[in-house]
């Protein structure tokens, strides 16, 4: 194993820095001993564009001889469970790599994805909304992280129906939840030297729930006083993101409102084809697109194979700095940044026309 | 009365937006009572403006004015018995405290006086650049249930349930109002916004009911778009949506972020209107109260409350002031010499209600 590291390091330090190859990071990282090892992973490719853009992830690394093996599991969205085999193996490598899961509209069957969530307590969503460079986007200066609670809140799935005709659906807060989402956001922030927290609330109209959500983040923000924290209300932050997008930094919310928020967040940086983000808990983590709109894509681009792999990259890049691969993670993203930049390879949601495979292509000849 | 309606007909022709005469019969001309409330913040600064652009057109208005601000647990008993003597009111933001104590005076006024459909319009204006173009946004969102119905209360000390209730008959109506709109105002596709696939089945009902009213517009496109994707196509590609009909949260923020990518919710205007009673404002909720630098300086944006009253002149069957209204102001903008702060000028809200007032025929 060290050999093979040191074949890297050299590779890494022998490169001219060329106009192409912009580095991005001038330090060297020094492994441990036995840090090489490969680790493995649970891959779920999933359904409709989840397949193509999950073997886009499979050759990249291929390409790069990452120390990352996968254990492919097939799950489809209208199952009734996820697995049993599946969830012990997401238990046992703790970390997982997966396309989107269809969720059916209507009775039936719950999602998958919530399912996923709730039994590993993954409770903190996170999407990195960053403009691309060479990407060009009616919103310039737009790097806002969204952290969104997981677990609870509207999507708690307790629905019943009174009386024929009326419906009731429970939203469940829980002070237990608002505050580790709330530590999780501020620690992101510290951790990633981010100056500013945003709580997003609708606390003048459920008074009790959103406030309880809002007194929890209020308390954490005190034992970070180098962090600036404020608060706005769901409404107008939307109206703020689409107007005014570089004030916010940092958004820390619960689970509906972050639903929509990073989803418009994404938009507005580029689309939800290049955001990438992970689900991350106590012990576990999953990575897949950052924001979940169109992560199953619709039937023409399966089958024309025009999916955008660019999200699922740049998520499988922030896996690889999760498992303590940080050069490897960094030779992606500047291969795949790269391709961006250059504008020729791009498919449908970005303007261009290619399919999966001549990004993938693309990619694997920008990594050095 | 005629000698004013051959005036009018007279300023018509020389307005260029219409080429409709109205036929008013006799008696139309008739004044009209309007309750009017201030509200908070820059409330009154909006309103006054409105009072006096419609001194100004000598419109066959007047208002009857009630102070309420937004601390007060209920809407006065008189303020409620003036709207429901006029059915029709125009009102400024009422500031409703975040936390525990008071709940909004906006939903409580939405409730008692049944208003359950909301309407913002959300078009690029002539003038006005923004990131966003072919905008043209209807938004249309159930005001009285949903997540804002106000249930809420702690299980346990530190476990909060907050109810979010969908009726069919909520639901029917709000679907029932929003093709109605599209037909009469020639519009082509309703798209209803959601989230079923997770709340099964409240937004199913929802869904249901709008499908089954789809039904009977054959000649209007229906689709249904999931809330999280419709907040991002509307950053992406606005010019896909035309009617939206939508729950009572989804709309809000919908609306406003519609309204944000048009050029701002200081400029789109909008209103409530029930089976019996109509109550305009300005069309999305974010910043219609404001901040005290605003209040301060006098530097509010008069014009969402401007064209909604427009809108309210055409509510209460008197179109040609609704149009000299609206093409003054639309002209005030696209000259873009009197913009507000948000617009991306300095002027105060009197230099841009003078601006109106002197484009006014």
């Amino acid at each position: 194993m060290a050999k093979r590291s040191v074949s890297i390091l050299n590779r890494l330090l022998a490169n001219p820095s060329s106009p192409f190859t912009a580095p991005t990071r001038s330090i060297t990282y020094m492994p441990r001993p036995g840090d090489g090892a490969p680790r493995t992973v649970t891959l779920i490719p999933g359904d409709g564009i989840g397949p193509l853009v999950t073997g886009a992830v499979e050759q990249v690394f291929e390409a790069m001889h990452a120390p990352v093996h996968f254990e492919r599991y097939e799950v489809r969205g209208n199952m009734r469970k996820v697995p049993e085999e599946v969830m012990e193996s997401v238990k046992r490598n703790k970390v997982c790599l997966k396309g989107g899961l269809a969720t059916p509209v209507g009775g039936g069957v719950s999602s998958l994805n919530m399912q996923l969530r709730k039994e590993l307590d993954i409770f903190a969503s996170l999407v990195n909304c960053i403009n691309v460079p060479g990407l060009v986007t009616r919103h310039e200066n737009v790097d806002i992280v969204v952290i969104r609670e997981n677990t609870e809140g509207e999507y708690a799935g307790l629905e019943h129906e009174v009386v024929p005709g009326v419906v009731e659906s429970l939203k469940v807060i829980t002070k237990f939840c608002s505050e580790r989402i709330a530590r999780y956001a501020f620690e992101y922030a510290y951790l990633n030297n981010r100056k500013k927290v945003t709580a997003v609330h609708k606390a003048n109209i459920m008074k009790l729930a959103d406030g309880l959500f809002l007194e929890s983040c209020r308390e954490v923000a005190k034992a970070y006083p180098g962090i600036t924290y404020n608060e706005i209300i769901v409404d107008n932050c939307c109206m703020q993101l689409v107007a005014k997008p570089e004030q916010f930094d940092v958004m820390v919310t619960p689970n509906l409102y972050g639903n929509l928020i990073a989803n418009t967040a994404a938009g507005i940086a580029g689309g939800t084809g290049v955001m990438p983000g992970g689900n991350v808990g106590a012990e576990h983590a999953i990575f897949e697109q950052g924001a979940s709109a169109g992560n199953v894509g619709n039937d023409k681009i399966v089958e024309q194979k025009k999916a955008n792999p660019v999200a699922l990259l740049l998520s499988s890049a922030m896996m690889l700095k999760h498992l303590q691969f940080p050069t490897f993670a960094d030779r992606l993203e500047v291969a795949v940044k790269q391709v961006i930049r250059e504008g020729k390879w791009r498919t449908k949601d970005l303007g261009g026309d290619c399919t999966t495979q001549e990004v993938v292509d693309a990619v694997i000849a920008a990594l050095d």
